[in-house]
C-alpha cells in the first residue's frame, strides 16, 4: 500500500458523516439499475484504461472536499470527448444506471459526490481549450478547464474570467456553469449567468444539444441554454462552454479596512458604491472569528490592522495605477472622517495585495481544518444579514462541541455565508439549525443558496419561498430533458 | 544618546510583475509596469522604524534617487515611520544609465550632509540584483560594513549584527557609523495603517540633483543587450503511473 492510499484510507476514516447518516430518511431509488459486469466490461471497451473501479481510487471521487458526504461508487468514467459522453449517456439511459456528474469536485453543497452506487462521470479530461476570439473575447473551451488555467490563458490576450473563486485552482469551468457560480467578482461582472454565450450539452439520452454560440444578442426563442445554468448536472452534462471574458484591468487596488458594527460595515459599502464608482470590483466582508480562523490556518499570529468586530476588504480595478490609488485613498479619507472605518491598510505592493486577499480567501480553509462544518450561503436583504449570525451564535451558546459560529460573504451583492463548526458531526446541533435557518431565510424572502446551490444537503428545502406552480414547471422541465431520471439523482429536488 | 538613520528606498519593478525585455533588448519594459518599493528595502525601514520604536534610533530619513514617481516609494517609507524623506531627481537617460556606484556616491553625500550614524539598506535591489550599494556606500566613507544581517542589536554606538551563512550564524560587531544592509528574515515589514498613509502625506520631503550634492553620476559602465533567459524545455509527456515516474527519476539519477 502506497503512502497516497494510506492517506486516503485516513481521509475516508475521518469522514464524520457519510452521507446516509446525515440524511438517514434517504434510501436508495428502486429506479436504477445495478451495476453488473457486463456494463463495466461496455465501459472497459468504450474508454481503454480509464475507468477506475479499485476501492481505494474511488474514494476521492467518492467523498466531497469538506468531508461533508460519501458515497458508494465503484465505477468511475473518464471521457476525453463529446462523443464517449454521449455514448456514456445513451447506455446507461437505456439501462437505467444513474449517473453523477463530477468536475473539479470542490461543490460545497454536496452535489459532485455520488449518494449511493451513481456511476461518476468525470470530465477532468475534456479538457482542451478550442480559442478566444480578440474581436468579440469570447473564451470557447471544453468544460473540464480548471479556471486557473483558463484564467492564464486568456491573460496573454489581455483579458481576464469574469468569475473569481477561492477554488479556482481546482474547480472546472464546467461546474461553476452547472452551478452558477458566484465568487469576488459579481459585484462588477455580475452573475456568471450573464456571462456565458453558448453551451453544448450532452442530454441524458445521449443527444448532444449544441447551443454553441457566442452572441451577445439573440432574441430567437427560448434561451434553451439558461435552463443548464445553475442546473447542478440534473438536466444534461454541459461539456463546452463559450463565455465572455473582460479586459484585465492592469492596476489593482486594495484596502481592507475595519468596522465597529455591522451597521457601519453597510456605510462603507454605500460610501464605496459612490466614490469608488466604476473602479469597484470585489468588496467583502468577515467577522473577527472568521479572520482568526484564517490567520490559524495561514500560521500568522497578528493581522494586518487592529483587531475589531467586522473587517471589509474592496478591491479597486483600473487601467490606470494612479486612478487606482486616488480613488483608494480618497474614499479611505472619507470612510475615516465619517467614523465608518475605525482602522485600515492599504496594500503598497502585489505582495501586499496578495498576502490581504489570502486572508480571506483562506477562511474557507481555516472553517474546515476547525472540525465539521455546517456551512450556509444565503442571500439575505443586507438589513437582516449580519442579525441571523448573531441569532445562530446565541443558538449555538448552550450547546457543547460547537467551536465556532462565523459570518463572511459578498456584502456587495447580499450574500452571508453563515458557518457553524464543531468537533465532529452533530445531530443536536443540525436539529437547532435545521431547518430553523431555512425558514427563517424565507421568511425574509431571502434565498436558501445564493451561489452554492442546493445539492444534496439542501434539496430538501427547494420548495421553501418557491410557490407550488414553479416547482410543477421545475419537475416538468426534469423530466423533459431526462425522464428516466438518471441524472443527479437525490440532488436538488426534495427527495420523497 | 539615540542615532540617527538613513535608510535607502529604491523603486522597483513589483516583485510579483512578469518582467519582459524590450523588442529592441536596450532594457526592460517599464510603461505601464506595475512598480512597488524594493522588498529588501522595505526590511530595512522596517528595521530602523523598530530602532525608532525601542527608543535606539531618534531620527528614520528616507532617501530614494529617481524619476518623480519615487516620491510614491518615499510616501510609503513615510506611511511605515520614516521621519522624512530626501528625493534626489535624477531623470530620463541618466536614470536609466544610473549604476551602483552613482548611488552610492549620492547616499555616501546625503550621509555625511545629514550626520547620520547608521546606513540601513536592502541587501540588493530585485531588479538588477547588483547587490554592490551597501559594500560601496561603506568604502566610500571608509565605515565598518555589516551585510546581510537577519538580527541587529544596537548598544553603546556598536552595532552587533547576525548573518545567516551556510551550516550556521555568523556574528559581526562594528563601531558607529556603519552601513547595515538587510537580508530576507531580519523581519517581517508591516502594513501602513491608515492613519500613518495621512500623516505620511504631511511629512517633510526634500527635493536635490545630485550636482547639488556635487556627485558625477556617469555612468563607468555600458549596457551591451538585455536577454530573457533561454525558454524552459518542457518536460515531455505526462507519466501514466508511478512506476514509470520512479524509473524516470531513476535514470535522471536523482533517486
Amino acid at each position: 500500500m502506497n503512502s497516497w492510499t494510506i492517506f486516503l484510507r485516513r481521509l475516508s476514516t475521518s469522514v464524520s458523516s457519510s452521507s446516509s447518516i446525515r440524511h438517514p430518511s434517504l434510501k436508495r431509488s428502486p429506479l436504477y439499475s445495478t451495476l453488473t459486469d457486463k456494463d463495466v466490461t461496455f465501459f472497459e471497451k468504450l474508454l481503454p484504461k480509464r475507468i477506475v473501479t479499485d476501492y481505494d481510487d474511488c474514494l476521492p471521487y467518492n467523498v466531497d472536499w469538506i468531508k461533508t458526504c460519501h458515497g458508494q461508487s465503484k465505477l468511475v468514467l473518464r471521457p476525453k470527448t463529446v462523443q464517449e459522453i454521449s455514448d456514456i449517456l445513451r447506455y446507461c439511459n437505456e439501462r437505467k444506471l444513474a449517473v453523477c456528474p463530477q468536475g473539479g469536485n470542490t461543490g460545497l453543497s454536496g452535489g459532485s459526490v455520488p449518494v449511493f452506487d451513481e456511476i461518476v462521470l468525470s470530465l477532468s479530461l475534456l479538457n482542451r481549450i478550442h480559442d478566444f476570439n480578440q474581436n468579440s473575447a469570447v473564451l470557447t473551451t471544453e468544460s473540464g478547464c480548471v479556471l486557473q488555467t483558463l484564467e492564464k490563458y486568456v491573460e496573454q490576450f489581455g483579458h481576464t474570467i469574469p468569475l473569481d473563486l477561492g477554488a479556482k485552482g481546482s474547480c472546472h469551468i464546467g461546474g461553476n456553469v452547472a452551478t452558477n457560480a458566484g465568487g469576488l467578482r459579481v459585484v462588477r461582472y455580475g452573475p456568471l449567468r450573464a456571462n456565458i454565450l453558448g453551451l453544448e450539452i450532452v442530454l441524458a439520452d445521449g443527444t448532444i444539444l449544441d447551443c454553441l454560440t457566442q452572441l451577445r444578442k439573440d432574441n430567437t426563442g427560448y434561451d434553451l441554454k439558461q435552463h443548464f445554468i445553475g442546473s447542478e448536472g440534473t438536466l444534461g452534462i454541459i461539456t463546452q462552454v463559450s463565455i465572455l471574458c473582460p479586459p484585465k484591468m492592469s492596476s489593482v487596488g486594495l484596502g481592507f479596512f475595519s468596522c465597529e458594527t455591522f451597521e457601519d460595515v453597510l456605510k462603507v459599502l454605500r460610501l464605496a458604491r459612490h466614490k469608488l464608482g466604476e473602479t469597484l470590483s470585489a468588496i467583502e466582508f468577515m467577522d473577527n472569528t472568521s479572520l482568526k480562523l484564517s490567520m490559524r490556518y495561514l500560521k500568522k499570529d497578528s493581522g494586518p490592522i487592529k483587531e475589531s468586530p467586522f473587517y471589509v476588504i474592496i478591491e479597486t480595478m483600473s487601467t490606470s495605477s494612479e486612478h487606482c490609488k486616488n480613488m483608494m485613498e480618497l474614499f479611505s479619507t472619507k470612510a475615516l472622517e465619517d467614523g465608518c472605518i475605525t482602522d485600515g491598510t492599504l496594500a503598497q505592493d502585489l505582495n501586499q495585495y496578495s498576502e490581504l486577499w489570502a486572508l480571506r480567501e483562506s477562511i474557507s480553509n481555516g472553517l474546515v481544518s476547525d472540525g465539521y462544518v455546517f456551512k450556509y450561503d444565503f442571500s439575505l436583504g443586507l438589513k437582516h444579514m449580519y442579525e441571523l449570525v448573531e441569532i445562530t451564535r446565541k443558538l449555538m451558546e448552550p450547546l457543547k462541541d460547537v467551536r465556532n459560529v462565523t459570518g463572511f460573504g459578498h456584502v456587495g451583492d447580499g450574500n452571508l455565508h453563515l458557518n457553524v463548526t464543531t468537533k465532529e458531526y452533530s445531530q443536536t446541533v443540525k436539529d437547532v439549525l435545521e431547518p430553523f435557518l431555512y425558514e427563517w431565510v424565507s421568511k425574509q424572502r431571502g434565498s436558501i443558496s445564493a451561489e452554492h446551490g442546493l445539492g444534496l444537503h439542501k434539496a430538501k428545502y427547494l420548495g421553501l419561498g418557491k410557490s407550488l406552480h414553479a416547482l410543477d414547471i421545475m419537475r416538468n422541465i426534469k423530466t423533459l430533458f431526462d425522464p428516466n431520471l438518471i441524472l443527479n439523482p437525490y440532488k436538488l429536488f426534495p427527495y420523497k | 544618546m539615540a542615532i540617527r538613520i538613513l535608510v535607502g528606498v529604491k523603486r522597483a519593478i513589483d516583485y510579483a510583475v512578469k518582467v519582459q525585455v524590450k523588442s529592441d533588448k536596450s532594457g526592460v519594459v517599464t510603461d505601464g509596469v506595475k512598480h512597488s518599493m524594493n522588498p529588501f528595502d522595505e526590511i530595512a525601514v522596517e528595521e530602523a522604524i523598530r530602532l525608532k520604536e525601542k527608543k535606539v534610533a531618534q531620527e528614520v530619513i528616507a532617501v530614494s534617487c529617481g524619476p518623480q514617481q519615487c516620491q510614491e516609494t518615499l510616501r510609503t517609507a513615510l506611511a511605515l515611520g520614516a521621519d522624512r524623506a530626501v528625493h534626489v531627481e535624477v531623470t530620463g537617460k541618466d536614470y536609466e544609465m544610473l549604476q551602483p556606484l552613482a548611488i552610492s556616491k549620492i547616499i555616501a553625500a546625503i550621509a555625511k550632509k545629514e550626520n547620520v550614524d547608521l546606513i540601513l539598506l536592502g541587501k540588493l535591489a530585485i531588479d538588477d540584483d547588483s547587490n554592490q550599494t551597501g559594500q560601496m556606500v561603506a568604502g566610500l566613507l571608509s565605515w565598518p560594513q555589516a551585510m546581510f544581517a537577519s538580527e541587529i542589536e544596537i548598544k553603546d554606538k556598536k552595532a552587533e549584527v547576525t548573518r545567516e551563512i551556510d551550516g550556521g550564524a555568523d556574528t559581526v560587531r562594528v563601531n558607529l557609523p556603519a552601513v547595515i544592509t538587510a537580508d530576507l528574515r531580519l523581519n517581517q515589514p508591516r502594513f501602513a495603517n491608515l492613519p500613518s498613509i495621512q500623516k505620511a502625506k504631511k511629512k517633510p520631503l526634500t527635493k536635490m540633483t545630485p550636482s547639488d550634492l556635487n556627485v558625477d553620476i556617469k555612468p563607468r559602465q555600458e549596457y551591451l543587450s538585455y536577454e530573457e533567459p533561454p525558454k524552459r524545455q518542457g518536460g515531455g509527456k505526462p507519466l501514466a503511473n508511478v512506476e514509470e515516474l520512479v524509473s524516470k527519476l531513476r535514470q535522471a539519477g536523482v533517486v
